[in-house]
């Protein structure tokens, strides 16, 4: 499953490594927007497969930034 | 006499800043990032020129290309707004150096009034209240229990060295106080490398009440009056007003003359605010001096007349102050709403394209707005992209102003915090003028669905 960014802005920091299990609502990166850190958390538990963004990249609402299996 | 002004700044600010030079006949120069090149405030000045990319480092922040930008242009001005390079001493000085006028205090009054410790101690030595609390560090529970029996309960314990509220806690009892101080020591200690740890007075249940000045370069200076500021999310503002409908006039006189007398001692010059907390029983207490126009500055200027960038402009000529304290006069009452992108119930900033703008008109209606139907809203700045600010002859009329305004304000492509302005100004303690700065926290929260 795609973890989506839920707004434009710049990866501030990646919170989690590839092969990490994660639990439901465990922040996987903290996006910054507008003068705010926004974290983006995982919707379902499971393990990073993949990490797709890299600390100070400029994402698009529903660009995806990790991959949850 | 100043004839080219560059407005060091964007959105809002900076058009509200042509605005007034279009009164004065001064020729404006405007800067911007890739970000805003279709911004209002970019096509409103005489001229406009590209910073950079949209990175505040690289465009708003970037000293060298506005330099570059001002001796080209042969601006012989400066006006920084509020934010980015309106509060740093040392980009003063580089105006002073390059022989351009910076909009504004000198640099000394800058670093003083941006330095926390040292802040209060010039307040204090100008007579001005200040919060209660340790001068030093307090070495040990016991040190502090005897300190706390002084000022008195409930005390804030505060980490020297402290941020983001980590090794604060506000303690109720001598008890609480003991077992509270070795555990924030310690995670102070292991946060910033140094538990030195301070007491200072918790005001609970404060309103946050601030007073405007004007200083000319001859050491006269006056004040406009106060404004409530209490609502507040985030620690930014939400809601202001003028006057504070919370402090007496009695107290709004003591505040005015508090103020004039620290900026007289600090030998302070051009537009500046002071902050006060003011509790319950309107003892009111030294926050923090604002060296720079605030946000929140229209709803003075609706109450006295005085536009006070034409002020700053004027000061920063030379010129006497126009008018003496007894000819500042207030008449009726302004409310400012700040318009945010973002969610009105998470916060959350709502970046995006605004499909659709159109402002409610009428009589004491004002809009200063960056944006237009049509604009970007980008992630890279804050997300105040408009004021409302309505007056009216009393709070009321202002208050049932707002409420219409708020109504036929139809902004569409992006969330705003309007739902959120509505139900503030919907509440009972909002209708009576007794907000305090955890009102947001506290009430709104409760309100939400």
């Amino acid at each position: 499953m795609d973890i989506k960014a839920t707004m434009a802005g710049s990866v501030w920091k990646i919170v989690v490594e590839e092969g990490q299990s994660v639990q439901e609502n465990d922040d996987v990166v903290i996006l910054e927007s507008m003068k705010m850190e926004i974290p983006i958390a995982a919707e379902s538990a499971g393990t990073i497969k993949a990490i797709k963004v890299a600390e100070g990249d400029f994402v698009n609402e529903g660009d995806v930034i990790a991959v949850i299996e | 006499m100043i004839k080219k002004l560059l407005i060091a700044n964007r959105g809002e600010i900076a058009a509200r800043i042509i605005r007034t030079c279009k009164n004065m006949n001064i020729e404006t120069v405007a800067v911007y990032s890739e970000a805003d090149k279709a911004a209002p405030f970019v096509s409103m000045a005489d001229e406009a020129y590209l910073l950079g990319p949209a990175r505040v480092q690289d465009s708003y922040l970037n000293v060298d290309k506005i330099f570059s930008i001002a001796k080209e242009t042969g601006a012989d001005a400066l006006h920084p707004g509020y934010g980015f390079l309106s509060e740093n001493p040392t980009f003063r000085e580089q105006c002073d150096t390059a022989g351009i006028i910076f909009i504004g205090p000198d640099s000394q009054v800058i670093q003083k009034m941006g330095s926390k410790i040292e802040a209060r101690r010039v307040m204090k030595e100008a007579g001005v209240p200040i919060v209660p609390g340790t001068e030093t560090a307090v070495a040990s529970p016991d040190e502090a229990v005897q300190f706390a029996e002084h000022i008195g309960y409930p005390i804030l314990l505060k980490a020297s060295s402290g941020g983001g509220g980590i090794g604060m806690q506000t303690v109720y009892s001598a008890e609480e106080l003991i077992k509270a101080f070795d555990g924030n020591q310690k995670r102070a200690q292991t946060f910033f490398g140094d538990g030195s740890m301070f007491l200072e007075k918790k005001i609970e249940a404060a309103h946050h009440v601030e007073i405007q000045l004007l200083a000319d370069e001859h050491g006269h200076v006056v004040h406009l009056f106060d404004r409530e500021c209490s609502i507040q999310r985030r620690n930014q503002k939400v809601i202001e007003e003028a006057s504070s409908p919370f402090i007496s006039d009695e107290t709004r006189q003591a505040m005015g003359k508090a103020a004039v007398k620290a900026a007289q001692a600090i030998g302070y010059t051009n537009a500046g605010t002071i902050e006060f907390l003011v509790d319950d029983n309107e003892q009111f207490y030294f926050l923090e001096m604002n060296t720079r126009i605030q946000v929140e500055h229209p709803v003075t200027e609706e109450i006295t007349g005085i536009d006070i960038v034409e002020a700053q402009i004027h000061i920063a000529n030379g010129e006497k102050l126009a008018f003496e304290q007894t000819d500042i006069k207030k008449t009726g009452h302004a409310i400012e709403a700040r318009i945010y992108a973002e969610d009105p119930v998470t916060f959350f900033p709502s970046p995006g394209t605004i499909t659709k703008l159109e402002l409610p008109e009428g009589i004491g209606v004002r809009h200063d707005i960056g944006v237009v139907s049509g604009s970007q809203v980008t992630p890279f700045y804050d997300p105040m992209i408009g004021k409302l600010i309505v007056s009216g002859d009393t709070r009321d009329e202002a208050i049932s102003r707002l409420e219409k305004a708020l109504d036929a304000y139809q902004i569409e492509g992006i969330k705003t915090n309007i739902p959120m302005l509505k139900d503030v100004i919907e509440h009972p303690l909002f209708k009576a003028g007794q907000t305090t700065t955890a009102f947001v926290e506290l009430f709104y929260q409760s309100i939400k669905k």
